[in-house]
């Protein structure tokens, strides 16, 4: 009895030492995960298809991919899980915590790259380090899907139009013969610099014991 | 010879001053008299040859009547008066950086109401009914219209605080304090009672938007804090009319049970729901209406303005809070009103909107200064005194503790300098003021004296608070507005935040404020734009709005600059389209060769056409300006979208090739259509890949593609469009809609390929000119079209 009592709570600990959760959140989270995953041990992709809010979201893939992919973990690995544990689960959560009170200015530099990185491998789908013109496009399309009407030219030209923003601001002069690959980390970095990710990046992860238990989807 | 000129404009504007006051004096004193001989009365009218009988009057020539006029008269003299002021303030750039606007209206008023009082002239007050019927809709307008929807929401459990809350702390903090100094003073303020001073304090605890409007403009802080204390000048408007109605009720009868407070509660509940219902009901007819309004473009504005005015004055029928009814309607109709009416209304009611809460501004503060003099006043020291300082700890007391508790609940804590200028912000104004005045005297015998205390606090606030906030501001280095152009970039990751927060919301099962914007925006999208919003514009998603609407703005700077060479870019690059079309793997097909005479040839021939064609364009620009594709062009653009798209798919079986020399750099034409490309989005970007030169007039080779550029394209008049129209080998594309142009002629003599090709580079010849075959990717590479860059 002891010993299995505490062995989740060291776990607990564990992560909440290296997420930065209280204990409570972590708690919370856990049973939550045990509600997506139905009691099983790991959380696969059809589990988080499941759950029915999820339904209506435009990019509801990309998110669902970025649980599994192994760049968010902390590793320096590229590709895909399949399945991905509690640990892994509260990983991803982590990217969503909103900054601790009289965190110093170095720190939140810190904590707002981690969070564009965040963005930035979403968008960045054959992990080669930057988004390319399709890539971009393709996320344009999905946030256009939920709207009936065209989609592909205007996204199209959006994206066009963003890339051309992008390369303009970041890169400035380029000669009409070269050609400008794609969003690096540091451009994306740059363009977004004034959206102050680190305050609007965050949801509230409540210390109560929240709505975990609702049967009804 | 500036100051000198700057001097003499000062000199002569104080002497027009001088004489309208002068003008005006002796007009408010004139009385009653019906002058009628003013009016000309031939002496054909009965009338008038009974009373000339007996002493025949030389027919009045120039006569004198001025009683007619009065009224209006006074008034547009006031406004001359109140505009002229305002006129004058930025002709002295250095006064009006230190004092802010506030102050020195209320000092012209204070000596405007001096010379009245001087010539022995009462000087009008501020009526309080003038005040809340006429003065302060217009500003309240101007603020919901405008209000930043997106920030007010975030914030609302914190302003909604700082609102309710706040102002409760602070009625009775101030209240309670001052009946005890007054019970503790002894002989002359014994009188007030309770009841009295609790009424007093809920009239001066409420933050005043007009005054806080006023000061926070000039100062430019940052967005959080400007809504925060903009916010909470406006919620508090519900509280103030509760606790003013409630202590007004039940100060003549003397007490108040525990029943008359839950009562008071109910009432605030009442009071402000029922505004709001009242300003959201306004507002959806008022969104309704503009749905029809496409053949009436001219009273579109009048609509806003009305409804307006109809759900402030319908509110204060019922004692509901009129200012949240008019900040409700504003705010809720404006996302509908704005997809329905035209580019030249929208300008119109944003201009008649800061026009009037201008002048209405100016008004307010001017009278201020004005009842000043004419009020009738009662000095008492200590009264005074602790009003001020009691104020000033309530509500300092009361953001900090208030910040306390909330930044339990924020995400973006409030750090000790937010609170600093939230608490200095607090300013009191005019609202306060009028409140007072209408005061019953009976009631209240000390109403003076309240007059006065109030008078204080204002002046103080207005002019020590208003004058020290900017060199606060500046010296506690707080965040200030960001001005920068919201860009596209932000604005696709804005909306890619928002539906990803609401995701992992989801997967949390927390639902948090995102679960709950992204089900209203649900719900707005499905049922309740198809209502309000009139015909193709109600299916638009917002990302797709948010970049016409920056199209047609490039579009616009670009045809105002004249088309010269040189565009208001802030971005002066040279990047364009052709740079971040991805690069095609090296076909094997040969490219056709080209001898270096007949390159020359042919690079003469485009330049001498593209200098024709500039003249074209020039003249485009300044004569055929934009029609608003938000008018009634909207569907033609839409039906001639389709066909064009019809005629790409007919042409789908193309090679593109347009090999063209790459541009003399030196070329001013080609420099700025390079520019051009680069600054224009989306549709316009089709111009960088024709610029040099892709024209034939007849096909100087077999293998040069001939590209029909349209210029005047009237399919999309907001924009400078070139037209590239592809014809299939040989044959000319029906295009006779589009105007003149160089038409391109594909004539591949190779076989037809699907792809498009864009070759930057040759990697396989290397020795061969720079053959840049602009990619156009729209109709032969995918099966999604594009439709607007090249054809059209």
């Amino acid at each position: 009895m002891g010993a299995s009592q505490s062995g989740p709570v060291h776990m607990f600990q564990d992560l909440a030492y290296k997420t930065g959760f209280s204990i409570e959140q972590i708690k919370n989270l856990h049973n939550r995960f045990i509600y997506l995953t139905q009691a099983e041990d790991t959380l696969r992709r059809e589990h988080l298809e499941n759950v029915s809010d999820l339904a209506l979201n435009p990019i509801r893939r990309q998110i669902i991919e970025a649980f599994f992919d192994k760049r968010n973990m902390g590793e320096k690995e590229k590709g895909c899980l399949q399945e991905i544990g509690f640990e892994e689960f509260v990983t991803v959560l982590s990217f969503f915590r909103p900054p601790k009170p009289h965190t110093v200015d170095e720190e939140m530099k810190n904590i707002k790259k981690e969070k564009l990185r965040f963005l930035f491998n979403m968008h960045d789908t054959d992990n080669d380090g930057i988004i390319t013109l399709d890539e971009y496009r393709r996320v344009v399309e999905e946030l256009l899907s939920s709207y009936e009407i065209m989609g592909a030219e205007t996204a199209k030209a959006i994206t066009d139009a963003a890339m051309l923003e992008v390369a303009s601001v970041t890169v400035g002069q380029m000669g009409p013969d070269e050609f400008y690959e794609g969003i690096t980390f540091e451009q994306f970095m740059q363009i977004l610099k004034d959206v102050e990710i680190e305050t609007k990046m965050n949801i509230h992860f409540w210390n109560l014991d929240t709505r975990t238990v609702q049967c009804g989807k | 010879m500036k100051l000198n000129e700057s001097v003499m404009e000062l000199k002569m504007f104080l002497l027009v001053l001088g004489l309208l006051v002068g003008t005006g004096s002796p007009d408010m004193g004139s009385s009653q008299g019906k002058c009628s001989e003013s009016l000309v009365q031939g002496p054909q009218t009965q009338e008038n040859r009974t009373h000339t009988t007996h002493s025949k009057k030389p027919f009045p020539v120039l006569s004198f009547g001025y009683d007619y006029v009065r009224l209006p008269f006074e008034i547009s003299l006031w406004v001359l008066l109140a505009s002229l002021m305002k006129l004058g303030f930025h002709l002295m750039p250095r006064l009006s950086s230190i004092v802010p606007e506030s102050c020195l209206l209320i000092v012209v008023g204070l000596l405007v109401g001096g010379l009245i009082k001087l010539v022995g002239e009462a000087p009008p007050v501020l009526e309080s009914n003038i005040f809340f019927l006429y003065l302060l809709p217009p500003i309240i307008l101007d603020a919901g219209y405008f209000l930043p929807i997106r920030q007010f929401t975030e914030n609302l459990g914190t302003i909604l605080m700082f609102a309710v809350v706040g102002t409760l702390w602070n009625a009775f903090f101030v209240g309670g304090l001052l009946y005890g100094v007054c019970q503790l003073e002894g002989h002359r303020l014994v009188t007030v009672d309770l009841l009295s001073c609790l009424l007093f304090g809920s009239i001066i605890s409420a933050v005043d938007p007009v005054a806080v409007l006023a000061v926070f403009e000039e100062i430019h802080i940052n967005e959080l804090l400007h809504i925060l204390v903009f916010g909470e000048s406006l919620l508090n408007d519900a509280v103030t009319v509760v606790l003013y109605h409630l202590f007004e009720e039940f100060s003549s009868v003397g007490t108040i049970t525990v029943t008359d407070v839950l009562l008071g509660i109910v009432c605030f509940l009442v009071v402000s729901l029922g505004g709001i219902v009242v300003g959201a009901i306004y507002g959806i007819l008022a969104a309704f209406t503009s749905r029809f309004t496409s053949h009436t473009r001219v009273i579109e504005p009048l609509f806003v303005f009305l409804y307006s005015y109809m759900a402030y004055l319908s509110a204060e029928v019922f004692h509901l809070s009129g200012i949240m009814a008019l900040i409700a309607c504003g705010a809720v109709m404006r996302p509908y009103v704005e997809a329905n009416i035209s580019h030249k209304s929208h300008t119109t009611i944003k201009y008649f909107l800061k026009m009037w809460s201008s002048v209405s501004d100016t008004l307010i503060f001017i009278f201020l200064g004005v009842s000043t003099v004419a009020g009738p006043h009662e000095w008492n020291w200590i009264f005074v005194v602790a009003t001020l300082i009691f104020c000033l700890v309530a509500r300092v007391l009361g953001v900090v503790g208030l910040t306390f508790v909330i930044n339990k609940f924020r995400i973006v804590k409030l750090t000790s300098k937010d609170q600093f200028i939230i608490a200095y912000g607090g300013l009191r104004g005019a609202i306060a003021f009028s409140l007072v005045y209408l005061l019953n005297t009976d009631h209240f015998p000390k109403r003076n004296m309240f007059l006065t205390a109030i008078i204080t606090v204002i002046f103080f606030t207005v002019f020590v608070q208003g004058m020290t906030i900017r060199p606060l501001v500046d010296l506690l280095a707080v965040k200030k507005k960001q001005e920068t152009k919201r860009s596209i970039n932000e604005e696709i990751h804005t909306q890619f935040l928002d539906h990803l927060l609401t995701g992992i919301e989801d997967i949390c099962g927390h639902y948090g404020h995102h679960h709950w914007k992204d089900k209203l925006n649900r719900f707005n999208k499905k049922y309740v734009k198809k209502c309000l919003i009139a015909g193709e514009r109600s299916k638009e998603p917002q990302l797709i709005a948010f970049y016409h609407k920056m199209e047609m703005k490039q579009a616009i700077e670009l045809v105002e600059s004249g088309g010269g060479s040189k565009l208001p870019s802030a971005m002066p690059s040279t990047v364009s389209m052709q740079n971040i079309q991805p690069k095609k793997p090296p076909q094997d097909r040969a490219l056709p060769q080209l001898s270096k005479a007949r390159e020359e040839e042919i690079r003469k021939i485009l330049r001498t056409n593209l200098q024709r064609t500039r003249q074209r364009l020039r003249s485009y620009n300044r004569h055929t300006l934009i029609a608003d594709p938000y008018e009634d062009g909207w569907n033609e653009i839409l039906i001639k979208r389709k066909k064009m798209k019809e005629l790409e798919k007919k042409i789908s079986q193309m090679n593109n090739y347009l090999t063209v020399p790459a541009p003399p750099p030196d070329s001013p034409t080609i420099a700025r259509a390079r520019l051009a490309s680069g600054e224009m989005a989306g549709k316009n970007i089709s111009f960088s890949y024709f610029y040099p030169q892709a024209w034939g007039l007849k096909s100087a080779t077999e293998s040069i593609p001939s590209i029909k550029v349209d210029l005047a394209s009237p399919q999309s008049p907001e924009s400078v469009n070139i037209v590239d129209e592809i014809g299939m080998k040989g044959s000319q594309p029906k295009v006779s809609e589009e105007g003149g142009g160089l038409t391109m002629k594909v004539p591949s003599p190779t076989k037809p390929r699907k792809d498009q090709t864009t070759d930057e580079d040759n990697d396989k010849e290397p020795q061969q000119r720079l053959m840049r075959c602009l990619s156009d990717p729209g109709p032969a590479a995918e099966e999604e079209d594009e439709d607007e860059p090249f054809l059209h």
